[in-house]
C-alpha cells in the first residue's frame, strides 16, 4: 500500500498513446467528509480523458459511489475540485445506476424520452433518436411495453438507452449489473463494449467485480476503505475490440491477478487499521 | 431438476397438487360473490319472517318488501332528495381533492408552509364536526356553503395526508436522475412527484368518498333545513318526527347505495389509472 501511484505496468504503450487524448474532466485531491467526521473520499486525484474507459474498483464503502456522485453533481467536495474541462460532455452526461430507476407508470419509449422531453423537445420530434437508443440496446420492438413486463437484463438495458439518448460523451455507471445473473451480465458486458465502440465515448464504471473490470475497462482504479481513497491504478493495455475469446486468454488473467492483489492488499490494510 | 427434466419429455401433465391448487383458485373466485350474495338473502328472509312471523308493527321495523315499495311510491320525493345529497358529496369531494391535493402540492414546494400549516390541518381533522356545528352555522348564512364546508373539513384530510405522503415518496435515484438533467421545479412535479403519487392520492380518495357522504349526511342534520331541496340525512330526521319509519328505511337504503355506487366508482377510477403499470392493481398469473 506504500506505493500509492501507478505502478510499472501502468506505464505502457496505451499509456502514452492515452496522454495524447484531451482531458475531459479530473478531480483534484478532492475529500467528502459527511457529516463532521466520516471521511467517505480521501484526496482523490483522477484524470479523465476522452475516450477512457475507466473502472473504479473496490469493496464497499472505499468511496467509489461517492466519487461518481462528485462527478455527476449530485453532492460538493468538501475539499478539492471536480474540474470540468469540457463543458460539452457535462452538458450531455449519461448516467446508469445500480437500479434500473425507471418510472414504472411511463412505457419504455417514455422512458427513454425522458432527457429530452426535459429539454422540452417533444416526442413526435425525437422518436428517431428514441429509436436509435433502443436499437442500440437491441429492444427495438419494446417502445409501448411497461417496464413491469421486462426481466431484470431487459430493464438496465431500457436504463441504458436513456444515457445514451442525449449522445453522451460521458457515461456514469454505478455498478449496472450487480444485481444482474451473470449470464446476462456477461452478455451486457459484451453488448456495452460494442456499444461503446459503436459510439466512441468515454465511460467512468463503478463495480466490486475484480473480472468486470478487466474486461471492461482500459484503467483500472482501486480503491480502498474506511477512509474511502485510490489505493493504486491499473493499465489493461489489452486492445478493443474484446470479445468472449479475452474472457479466458493468458492477458486477461494476468490482469485478473494483478487486480486481485492490488485489492487484496487493500483489504489487508484495512485488516491492519482496523 | 432431472425428475423435471424428465418429465418435460411427455405431454404437459398436471399433477394433484397443482390440480387442487386450480380447484381452490377457481372455488375462490365463485365463493367471493357467491357467500356475500347467499347471507343477503338469507338475512332478507330472516328479517321479512321475524316480522311477519311475530307481527312487528310497520312504525316499529318494516319489512324489507314495504321498505322497497315505500321505496318506488315515494320516489319522486326521495329522489330530489337524493339529488341534493349526491350533489353536496360530490361537490365536497370535488372540494377535497382540490384542497387536499393543493395543499399537499403547495406543502412539498415550501416546507416552510408545511411546517406553519400541518399542524392546524391535523387540529382541523382531529375536531369533531358536530362540536363546531353550530359555529359554522353562526358564522356562514349560505345553506349550501355551510353544508359543504361541513362535508369538506371531514373529507379533505386523507387527500391532504396521502398526497403529500405520495409526492415524497418518488424513487431517490429518479430524483437524483433529475437534478442531473436539470430539471425544473415544474418538470419535477409534473414528471416524478405527480406520477408517483398518485397511488397514494387515489388511496386517500376512496377514503375521501365515503367521508364526503358522511360529511354530507352530518351537515344535513346538523343544518336541518326543511322544503322539497332538503337531502336524504333530513328526510330520515322528518320521517322519524312522523313515525313514518319505512320511510326512513326507504332514505337509508339510498344513503348506503350511494355509498356503494362512490366506492365502486372510485375503485373502478383506481384501476382505470393504475392496472397498466402499479403492482397493486396488477394480477398475478
Amino acid at each position: 500500500m506504500a506505493d500509492g501511484g501507478p505502478g510499472p505496468a501502468a506505464i505502457s504503450a496505451v499509456g502514452t498513446a492515452r496522454a495524447a487524448r484531451p482531458v475531459l474532466l479530473s478531480l483534484d485531491h478532492v475529500d467528502k467528509v459527511f457529516g463532521t467526521n466520516v471521511v467517505a473520499l480521501r484526496d482523490m486525484t483522477l484524470e479523465v480523458r476522452q475516450g477512457d474507459f475507466i473502472s473504479l474498483l473496490g469493496p464497499s464503502g472505499c468511496g467509489k459511489s461517492t466519487a461518481l456522485r462528485l462527478i455527476a453533481g449530485l453532492m460538493q467536495p468538501t475539499r478539492g475540485r471536480v474540474r470540468w474541462e469540457d463543458q460539452g460532455a457535462r452538458d450531455t452526461l449519461g448516467v446508469v445506476f445500480q437500479e434500473p430507476t425507471l418510472m414504472p407508470w411511463s412505457t419504455v419509449a417514455d422512458n427513454v424520452w425522458l432527457p429530452l422531453r426535459l429539454r422540452g423537445k417533444s416526442r413526435k420530434d425525437v422518436m428517431p433518436e428514441i429509436e436509435e437508443a433502443l436499437a442500440t440496446v437491441g429492444l427495438t420492438g419494446f417502445e409501448n411495453a411497461y417496464p413491469r413486463e421486462l426481466s431484470g437484463g431487459m430493464k438496465m438495458r431500457v436504463s441504458i438507452a436513456r444515457a445514451l439518448v442525449t449522445h453522451p460523451r460521458l457515461i456514469l455507471m454505478d455498478e449496472p449489473f450487480a444485481a444482474l445473473d451473470e449470464i446476462t451480465r456477461f452478455k451486457l458486458n459484451n453488448d456495452l463494449l460494442a456499444m461503446r465502440a459503436k459510439l466512441d465515448c468515454t465511460v467512468i464504471f463503478v463495480t466490486h467485480s475484480v473480472f468486470e473490470s478487466v474486461f471492461l475497462s482500459d484503467r483500472i482504479v482501486i480503491m480502498a476503505a474506511r477512509p474511502g481513497r485510490v489505493i493504486r491504478e491499473l493499465a489493461v493495455d489489452e486492445p478493443y475490440p474484446r470479445t468472449e475469446d479475452f474472457r479466458t486468454s493468458t492477458g486477461y488473467v494476468a490482469h485478473c491477478r494483478a487486480a486481485s492483489e492490488a485489492l487484496a492488499l487493500a483489504m489487508d490494510g484495512i485488516a491492519h487499521e482496523g | 431438476m432431472a425428475l423435471i427434466d424428465r418429465a418435460g419429455d411427455t405431454a404437459p401433465v398436471i399433477d394433484a397438487e397443482e390440480h387442487a391448487r386450480l380447484r381452490a383458485a377457481r372455488l375462490e373466485r365463485t365463493l367471493r360473490w357467491a357467500l356475500p350474495l347467499l347471507l343477503f338473502v338469507a338475512l332478507i328472509a330472516l328479517w321479512q319472517w321475524y316480522v311477519t312471523a311475530w307481527n312487528v308493527p310497520h312504525y316499529r321495523l318494516p319489512g324489507p318488501f314495504l321498505v322497497i315499495q315505500t321505496l318506488i311510491n315515494d320516489f319522486s320525493s326521495l329522489a330530489v332528495s337524493w339529488w341534493t345529497t349526491v350533489r353536496v358529496t360530490v361537490l365536497a369531494l370535488l372540494l377535497a381533492i382540490v384542497g387536499g391535493g393543493g395543499l399537499a402540492i403547495l406543502f412539498t414546494q415550501s416546507r416552510l408552509v408545511e411546517m406553519s400549516l400541518f399542524p392546524y390541518m391535523v387540529v382541523l381533522q382531529v375536531t369533531p364536526i358536530i362540536a363546531i356545528a353550530p359555529l359554522i352555522f353562526i358564522y356562514i348564512d349560505s345553506h349550501i356553503a355551510r353544508v359543504l364546508f361541513i362535508a369538506w373539513i371531514v373529507a379533505f384530510f386523507p387527500v391532504l395526508s396521502n398526497t403529500a405522503l405520495g409526492l415524497k415518496s418518488s424513487d431517490h435515484n429518479l430524483r437524483d436522475l433529475m437534478t442531473i438533467y436539470r430539471a425544473s421545479r415544474w418538470q419535477r412535479l409534473r414528471f416524478l412527484q405527480l406520477p408517483s403519487s398518485l397511488p397514494y392520492f387515489l388511496g386517500g380518495l376512496r377514503i375521501a368518498g365515503g367521508l364526503s357522504l358522511i360529511g354530507a349526511v352530518v351537515a344535513e342534520f346538523t343544518m336541518g333545513s326543511g322544503g322539497r331541496a332538503a337531502g336524504l340525512a333530513f328526510r330520515i330526521l322528518e320521517s322519524s318526527y312522523r313515525l313514518n319509519v319505512p320511510r326512513m328505511f326507504a332514505a337509508l337504503l339510498l344513503v348506503i347505495l350511494t355509498g356503494v355506487a362512490i366506492y365502486l366508482v372510485l375503485s373502478w377510477l383506481t384501476w382505470l389509472l393504475l392496472h397498466k403499470w402499479h403492482e397493486s392493481a396488477v394480477s398475478r398469473e
